[in-house]
């Protein structure tokens, strides 16, 4: 059988540090032994098809979960997941998780004091289409207190969870919003020692696609690791 | 330089939006062809303590050795009784475990074959950005000749790879995070 094209690797700076004491839960889960670079075989450049049989419309509408609508600032959040070479991820499944407005998760061991809102899970999945466009409604998530340091607040945030094309453009990372004055003090956000991709992980207000009388729209474009050109090089 | 996303932690509170309703831990049901075996573990952090909240998510090709995925252009056929794709959620003690068929090999790079083998992503609170390993099962004669295990030259770390057999079809494999007897992980 010939080398098929693995994928690219991620460059440091386009990567959280490794290892980052500033985030208390790392020094003890992190690695000591060196990663050993893996050379992509077959087995990594496939991967599943995931969710295609399960994921329905109203899954994108996190409003729209319960008998009543939640609390809180309505939002679109949408954007195309795509690759290095601007390529559509087509076809493949998006996954987000995220507080409610007061900031507070339904997950059973989230102790913030701050209300469960009934009308509010806050999970949302969906497929992207031909263009690798997603669309979500859903409410903004509150800022929370943690317990990384003293006075620590995550920036409001939504989790998303992204499958590409192959196991090895599977990405999990946090989606956040403009201009929040959490973003210098908190540690998951500045593990991503550069600045240019820390950006990447920011939403732009999108005027545009805000619906008016409605809600306000942002816009986030996810960037999955691109092919090589040509096989690696045993 | 990458143009990427950044990869950012699943955080402690994934649960109720990728495995409370999406965990799949049996990739086999009644219909696969093939082999059944079972893979059950603990997730261990750098003080041998459990790791109660891992999500562990695994690949792999049919009985035949064959992925259902476009790119395996070998002529080999689809299972569709059977799921390539597994995700777990560890329980409160860090155990895991799936339920599969025993992979058949698969083609490696240049006219290499690579012994059956699953690989595997492991998400947690504390990690920024998931790990990635591969299991191997104890007493595949093709083990000795595979490319990756091949590659690995320390012992032990050659060794984290391979779920020990208890016979029966159930093998045991734990994710050790950190310490001594740290499972070896890949920059993939
Ligand atoms: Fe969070």
């Amino acid at each position: 059988m010939s080398d098929i094209p693995g994928y690219r690797l991620v460059t440091p700076d386009s990567a959280p540090a490794h290892p980052y004491p500033d985030y208390r839960s790392n020094p003890l889960r992190v690695p000591k032994r060196p990663l050993m670079i893996l050379p992509h075989t077959l087995s990594e450049v496939t991967g599943p098809a995931y969710g295609h049989e399960s994921v329905k419309p109203e899954d994108a509408d996190l409003t729209r979960q319960h008998g009543g609508e939640p609390l809180g600032e309505r939002i679109i959040v949408h954007g195309r997941v795509l690759d290095e070479d601007a390529r559509p991820v087509r076809n493949s499944l998006v996954e987000i998780w995220q507080a409610n407005a007061a900031g507070r998760y339904v997950h059973q061991r989230d102790q913030h004091p701050a209300p469960i809102d009934p009308n509010f899970t806050g999970a949302g999945r969906c497929m992207t289409d031909d263009d690798g466009y997603y669309r979500f409604v859903t409410i903004k998530p509150g800022a929370y207190p943690w317990r990384n340091h003293h006075n620590a607040w995550r920036p409001a945030h939504i989790h998303f969870s992204m499958f590409g094309a192959s196991f090895m453009q599977r990405l999990v990372t946090q989606m956040y919003f403009p201009g929040d004055p959490l973003f210098p003090f908190d540690p998951i956000f500045n593990s991503v020692t550069d600045e240019a991709a820390r950006q990447r992980m920011i939403s732009n207000f999108d005027l545009d696609a805000t619906q008016p009388e409605w809600a306000l729209a942002f816009k986030f474009d996810i960037v999955l690791r691109g092919r090589e050109a040509t096989p690696m090089e045993d | 330089m990458s143009k990427t996303t950044p990869s950012q932690t699943v955080g402690p509170f994934f649960h109720f939006g990728l495995t409370d309703n999406y965990e799949i831990d049996d990739l086999a049901g009644t219909q696969a062809e093939g082999e059944r075996i079972v893979i059950e573990g603990h997730v261990l952090d750098g003080d041998g303590e459990p790791v109660p909240d891992c999500m562990i998510e695994i690949w792999q090709a049919n009985a035949a050795g064959k992925y259902d995925h476009p790119e395996d252009r070998q002529d080999k056929p689809v299972d569709l009784g059977f799921r390539g794709f597994g995700r777990v959620g560890t329980d409160p003690e860090g155990r895991f475990h799936f339920r599969t068929v025993r992979p058949g090999p698969v083609p490696g790079r240049g006219n290499s074959l690579q012994a059956p083998h699953i690989l595997v992503q492991i998400f947690a609170r504390g990690l920024l950005k998931q790990l990635v390993t591969r299991i191997y099962l104890e007493g595949e004669p093709a083990n000795d000749t595979d490319p990756v295990l091949h590659m690995i030259e320390d012992a032990a770390a050659r060794s984290s790879l391979i779920a020990r057999n208890k016979g029966d079809g159930h093998y045991h494999w734990d994710i050790v995070l950190q310490g001594e007897n740290e499972t070896q992980f890949f920059d993939a």
